[in-house]
């Protein structure tokens, strides 16, 4: 079972995100970047299966050439190797874009099951796994919050707004899994160790076959304005002295908001 | 007009999803605004009245009983059937979670832009123009499609425009659906039938709880002061994460985010991570014990104080006014 896991280095939520304003990408330089959370769970979800099975893990990424570490981070959890696409013709690629270069890695690294999160902490898009799903022609069981690796299937729970349901999809497919689904493992020190002389692969898009540019011939995403809304700032603070309830009614009243 | 199509989702058994009428009343700003439903055979005079009310001006009804067995392929194909059809100047969908993914497979099928998880849409000299907030509304940015047709995600209860009730024509097609590269559902586990309290998507009072409710029992106080304003209840990771409550109500980086007139945060520390699915409420109100509490730096009126008493004696206080007035 060879188990391809996708993360991505995102800003940490623990700090201020940016945007750059004059083109609407993520500002890199002002904040730490991390490994999404949801990746390790999803890295998490492979490596249990390979605990008590033959499996072979693969942590891939597109980000650029700073986005080894977090390779480094899923290496030192326990996957086997990585694949870091990275080109500057990537700088501020879309939705599409990505997802295209993402399904070309797949299909050169080949794959018997593709696990994502649900959705990155930065774009919040929850999208990728969907897009990739339609250019490879392969099954798509996303959302779940509980998984089940068989040699030939995966099953699941998957949570909606409106409940959820239990899906089930044959091998090869992709999978995303939300925060219900794994507790990620802490790296240890004989991992971190063993990580540095892991294999890691890096591929250029020519190593791909995409030209970025020829992306022209499906629609692509542009950012028209980028505007930063003025942080919000403290209003009246009291500590409660026996009357604040009645205090924050008659707040709630001139404001016309009861 | 140009026809701009709207997915409609339906539940398997027979429900219009509440995101209809935002995607319709957005449509309809842009274009003539059809209602695109992958629905079981036989359904489609119900659908077509019940469109029609929410302003569609067709109803584009594509049936298949493979709605209840195949993720997402119904929908996928009855867009994909429905844009050969009609040739619309832009696809609309609800960023919900089944939404936001058929989306995504439509826009890659038809070799479409996508844009996601929209504030706003309008038309700016024939472009869809869609608006977004990111970071947790840190910022705002506007995008658009080139070079293809338009596949745009709106978050839920974002718009607030509604189209005017009409008469839907009612197209019925037969869909074929390929399923293959799409997962079977086994079995559907709807939620329990829907409290009266409005959705926390576009509920335009929330009250939320945190861990400061200290238990399961205890965050009734959260929803009693939601009756009470009728309000959606919400809450913070911590709160969800230590099982008062389930995880649709999570507000927050990882969970929902809102962008109510009146946000009332209760025993909610106000980490980096809520803030982000609340910080752009109109009004901010926070109750809290620790006077360090991050929340307090958002807050339009803050109270240092126990939720256990602020909090009855607040709801005392609104119905005193209530019967006064």
């Amino acid at each position: 079972m060879k188990i391809v896991v996708l993360v991505k280095q995102v800003p940490d939520t623990w700090g201020e995100r940016k945007l750059n304003i004059d083109t609407g990408w993520l500002d890199r330089t002002s904040s730490d970047a991390v490994i999404d959370e949801i990746n390790e769970r999803a890295l998490e979800v492979a490596l249990s299966y390979q605990d008590s099975n033959d499996a072979e893990v693969i942590a891939l990424t597109v980000g650029p050439a700073s986005a080894k570490d977090v390779l480094r981070k899923a290496l030192a959890m326990g996957a086997d190797s990585a694949i870091h696409i990275v080109d500057d013709q990537l700088a501020g690629a879309d939705l599409i874009l990505t997802a295209r270069v993402i399904a070309a890695a797949l299909t050169k690294a080949d794959f018997d099951l593709v696990i994502a999160g649900n959705e990155a902490t930065d774009g919040r898009g929850g999208v990728i796994p969907s897009l990739v799903a339609e250019y490879l022609g392969v099954r798509q069981a996303t959302y779940l919050d509980s998984v089940t690796i068989t040699s030939d299937s995966v099953s699941g729970e998957r949570g909606t707004e409106n409940g959820s349901m239990s899906v089930h999809a044959t091998l090869p497919a992709i999978i995303s899994v939300t925060e219900q689904s794994a507790e990620p493992r802490f790296p240890n020190f004989k991992g971190i160790m063993r990580a540095k002389k892991k294999p890691v692969v890096v591929w250029s898009l020519g190593d791909l076959g995409i030209d970025a540019a020829s992306s022209a011939d499906s629609g692509h995403s542009v950012v028209l304005s980028t505007r930063q809304r003025p942080a919000r700032t403290a209003g009246t603070k009291i500590v409660d002295d026996g009357t604040a309830g009645v205090a924050l009614a008659d707040f709630l009243a001139a404001g016309h908001l009861i | 007009m140009s026809n701009v199509l709207a997915l409609i989702e339906v539940s398997p058994d027979g429900h219009v999803s509440t995101t209809a009428a935002m995607l319709l009343g957005a449509a309809s700003r842009l274009g003539t605004p059809v209602a695109v439903v992958a629905a079981a055979p036989g359904s489609s005079a119900a659908l077509g009245e019940a469109l029609g009310a929410l302003g569609a001006e067709q109803v584009y009804v594509a049936e298949t009983a493979e709605v209840v067995t195949s993720l997402l392929a119904p929908q996928v194909a009855a867009l994909a059937l429905a844009f050969s059809a009609l040739d619309p100047s832009a696809i609309l969908v609800a960023n919900s979670i089944d939404g936001r993914e058929l989306a995504a497979r439509v826009a890659a099928r038809l070799k479409a832009g996508l844009l996601i998880d929209a504030v706003d849409v309008r038309s700016d000299g024939g472009a869809v123009v869609a608006s977004h907030s990111v970071f947790g509304g840190a910022y705002n940015v506007d995008s658009a499609v080139e070079g293809g047709p338009v596949v745009v995600t709106v978050r839920q209860g974002a718009i607030e425009d509604r189209a005017e009730a009409r008469s839907a024509s009612v197209t019925t097609v037969p869909l074929d659906v390929d399923a293959a590269a799409f997962a079977v559902i086994d079995a559907i586990h709807p939620l329990p039938a829907a409290s009266d309290r409005p959705d926390l998507r576009g509920a335009t009072t929330v009250v939320s709880g945190g861990r400061g409710l200290q238990s399961k029992e205890k965050f009734v106080l959260v929803e009693q002061l939601a009756d009470t304003l009728g309000a959606a209840v919400g809450a913070s990771r911590a709160a969800v994460d230590a099982g008062f409550v389930p995880q649709t109500s999570q507000v927050g980086q990882t969970g929902v985010t809102v962008s109510p007139q009146l946000y009332i945060a209760l025993g909610i520390s106000g980490a980096i991570q809520h803030r982000a699915g609340m910080q752009t409420a109109k009004t901010i109100v926070a109750i809290n014990k620790d006077a360090d509490a991050p929340i307090f730096e958002i807050a339009d009126f803050g109270i240092v104080g126990d939720v256990f008493t602020v909090v009855p004696q607040l709801i005392d206080a609104i119905g005193k006014r209530g019967s006064n007035s």
